[in-house]
């Protein structure tokens, strides 16, 4: 069982602060959803979680199975289990989709004792870009350069798939993705579904919560979840909106 | 002597140093001509050599040339660097070239173990020729280039063997009095290779050469012509590595090329020397109609490299291609470039040039592209990027247009990069540590030069880079 535990979490941006206070658990075997209006720092808690330089963390803490996540380097928070599907991933030119994520996946297998098979390696990678229906060449493009914004989406899901995390954390796969899309990214995401994976959704719509069902849900305002429940809070922001949450606060 | 290697090792891994190949053999050399730089030391290059009179002749008019020149008015101050009357000007190591490897003198034979050239050979090497300070000790020509024709030679053999070719291309494309150091060459000149390849002759598999410096101060000038005939294609590549020394050691090549109608000619250099050598050379090449050459050019070791490989488009719709890199770590300067002059019609060239600097090396690109007046139609694209890794390097871009067409066409594009954070904290939270998320940024970087690499030659690029990145972070 892995926990990823988040308590009294508030942190800034070039002095201003966005996270004022957030806490919230995800333990494997959890799908968790946090919805929210824009601006109220579901992103920021996201790039927080993984370590992102450009944020500072003023107090709380968040530690995955007791250990202390805001200690570790970005790459140790990889290693002891963490993942970040991006919002906005990075174009490596020069370097192509295959040798990355072999060189990732070569990584985690070392730590775990264990040495990559390349064709093991090639036969996974080729049957999961064709679970996600994508083109042939994605693992022969450099990452992420020339990608749609649908094909980034895809290829950050294909990275989920591969690498296997223990809590994954996606920040808005949903954008920029048709209907058809949304379905396959669904069922990828689905398809991990297991005693020994958790998961937080972060989405600004809720389309991807029509093919992945949610345990918990969550409302973020202002930088703090200021509402939690099951699916059936999902549907009635659906249906309401956030203003009868912000009534509620008042 | 094996023993005697491998103790020598054991005091050079004794000693603190972070050059790859910085090992010396003990091979004892025949003859050298003591230091310095006299009409009596060329006499007695030529006299060594048995070359006939007309060669003595240019030698001894190159060095009165070379006496008279300054050094060049661009480019890094060489006038703390140099020392002419330090530097060796030839040295033989062996009394005769030899035509097998089984020839080879065992502690030449090490040396190149380590390099590891038998295995290169083995893989689809077309003709290995290596020169080991001064003269090329080892030749092979596989018989299916005899029988097509192609001569690769040593340049020494090839001016002994076909002496009028010798004599109707020498010094065409890069006249003696071309600049201080082509002068130098000319008047000293020993070694390189020599390559005709007969009209039509098209190779598939590229010829190589290793080159090496391997005395203490002295200058290595090898001199290489390359003839490819009407419609022929060849792809040569050489390659250089060089031991530690402590004194500044010169080196200073001339590189002629004349690519006849319709050929293809390929270039294929990465220079490694040691961070004490001073890399001065003069690389050209001419193109009749619808000949293209290229040169990849990458330059990483030596302490200051000034190397602009050039291409005179004189044939209507010839093409000029250079891609290169050039690395610039601490106490380097790289100064390197490309020079193009169209001189026909629809005539087109194209620059890609990458560089890193780090820990204060100095790296600069220099470039010259002319399109004369019957140039019309001419196109040109050039690409300029850089990638400096820290607070402390340097980079400068400075590329000469020189126009004088209106109907011609120049794209410039310069960019400066850097290992973005966005990009390192992408790459690091797939579990990439930061020295490989940056060695990854930096391979892509300079991957359009590495994909144009022969195999063998990425995968050392590579390892060559990997070592020159440790410890770069932080």
């Amino acid at each position: 069982m892995d926990v990823l535990h988040i308590s009294g979490l508030r942190a800034a941006i070039e002095d201003k602060e966005i996270l004022k206070g957030v806490n919230l658990e995800v333990k494997s075997g959890e799908f968790h959803a946090v919805m929210g209006p824009n601006g109220t720092g579901k992103s920021t808690l996201a790039q927080v979680i993984m370590g992102h330089p450009k944020y500072e963390v003023l107090a709380g803490k968040i530690t995955m199975n007791d250990e202390d996540v805001l200690e570790m380097e970005v790459d140790e928070r990889a290693k002891a289990g963490l993942f970040l599907a991006m919002q906005y991933p990075s174009e490596i030119p020069g370097v192509t989709n295959s040798d990355f994520l072999r060189m990732a996946v070569r990584t985690k297998m070392q730590q775990e004792d264990k040495r990559l098979n390349l064709g093991a390696f090639m036969k996974e990678l080729k049957g999961k870009i064709g679970d996600l229906k994508m083109q042939d060449d994605m693992a022969a493009r450099y990452l992420n350069e020339g990608f749609s914004g649908g094909e980034k989406k895809r290829n950050e899901i294909l990275q989920l798939l591969m690498l296997k995390p223990k809590i994954a954390v996606l920040d808005e796969v949903d954008s920029g993705l048709d209907v058809d899309a949304l379905k396959i990214v669904g069922d990828a995401v689905n398809s991990m579904r297991s005693d020994s994976f958790g998961c937080l959704i972060i989405t600004h719509y809720q389309r991807i919560l029509d093919y992945i069902t949610p345990d918990f849900v969550h409302v973020m305002m202002d930088g703090r979840i200021v509402k939690s429940g099951d699916v059936s809070l999902m549907k009635k922001v659906d249906s309401e909106g956030y203003d009868w949450i912000k009534k509620e606060k008042l | 002597m094996r023993e005697e290697i491998i103790s020598r090792d054991e005091e050079m891994n004794a000693v603190p140093i972070d050059y790859k190949y910085g090992f010396t053999t003990d091979h004892k050399n025949l003859k050298d001509t003591g230091k310095g730089l006299s009409e009596e030391v060329i006499k007695e290059i030529s006299k060594e050599k048995n070359e006939p009179s007309w060669m003595l002749d240019i030698r001894l008019n190159a060095y009165r040339q070379f006496i008279k020149m300054p050094l060049p008015g661009w480019g890094p101050d060489l006038t703390q660097e140099l020392d002419f009357d330090s530097y060796t000007y030839y040295i033989k190591p062996s009394d005769r070239t030899a035509s097998s490897w089984d020839d080879v003198p065992e502690s030449i034979k090490e040396t190149f173990e380590k390099l590891g050239i038998p295995e290169a050979e083995a893989k689809y090497l077309n003709g290995v020729s290596t020169q080991y300070e001064s003269e090329v000790v080892y030749h092979n020509n596989q018989k299916e280039l005899e029988e097509a024709g192609v001569i690769f030679l040593d340049t020494d053999s090839a001016l002994k063997q076909h002496p009028d070719i010798f004599r109707e291309y020498f010094g065409k494309v890069v006249p003696f009095a071309d600049n201080k150091f082509s002068a130098l060459n000319t008047s000293v000149w020993s070694g390189g290779s020599f390559i005709y390849v007969p009209k039509g002759v098209k190779l598939e598999k590229p010829l190589q050469s290793y080159f090496r410096i391997n005395s203490e101060s002295m200058g290595q000038f090898e001199r290489t012509l390359i003839i490819v005939d009407e419609g022929a294609d060849v792809h040569y590549i050489e390659g250089c590595t060089a031991p530690i020394y402590t004194a500044n050691s010169l080196h200073s090549a001339v590189v002629e090329i004349f690519v006849k109608k319709g050929g293809k000619c390929r270039y294929t250099t990465i220079q490694n020397w040691s961070n004490n050598i001073l890399n001065l050379v003069t690389k050209r090449a001419i193109c009749d109609d619808d000949a293209h050459m290229e040169w990849i050019d990458g330059n990483i070791g030596s302490k200051i490299t000034m190397k602009y490989p050039a291409c005179i488009l004189k044939g209507d719709r010839s093409k000029g291609t250079t891609v290169s890199i050039a690395f610039a770590g601490k106490g380097q300067t790289q100064n390197a470039g490309a020079k193009m002059t169209h001189l026909g019609k629809d005539t087109s060239s194209s620059i890609i040039s990458k560089s890193l600097s780090r820990h204060g090396g100095n790296v600069t690109y220099l470039g010259l592209v002319e399109h004369r007046e019957n140039a019309n139609g001419a196109k040109t694209n050039i690409e300029c990027d850089t990638i400096i890794l820290d607070g402390i390097s340097k980079s400068d871009t400075i590329p000469y247009n020189v126009t004088k067409n209106g109907d011609i066409t120049v794209q410039h594009e310069a960019k400066v990069s850097k290992v973005s954070e966005e990009q390192l904290f992408y790459l690091m939270s797939r579990g990439l540590s930061q020295e490989q998320a940056t060695e990854m940024i930096i391979m892509g970087f300079i991957e359009p030069f590495a994909r144009e690499l022969p195999m063998e030659y990425a995968v050392e690029l590579n390892q060559l880079l990997k070592l020159e990145m440790e410890g770069s972070i932080g």
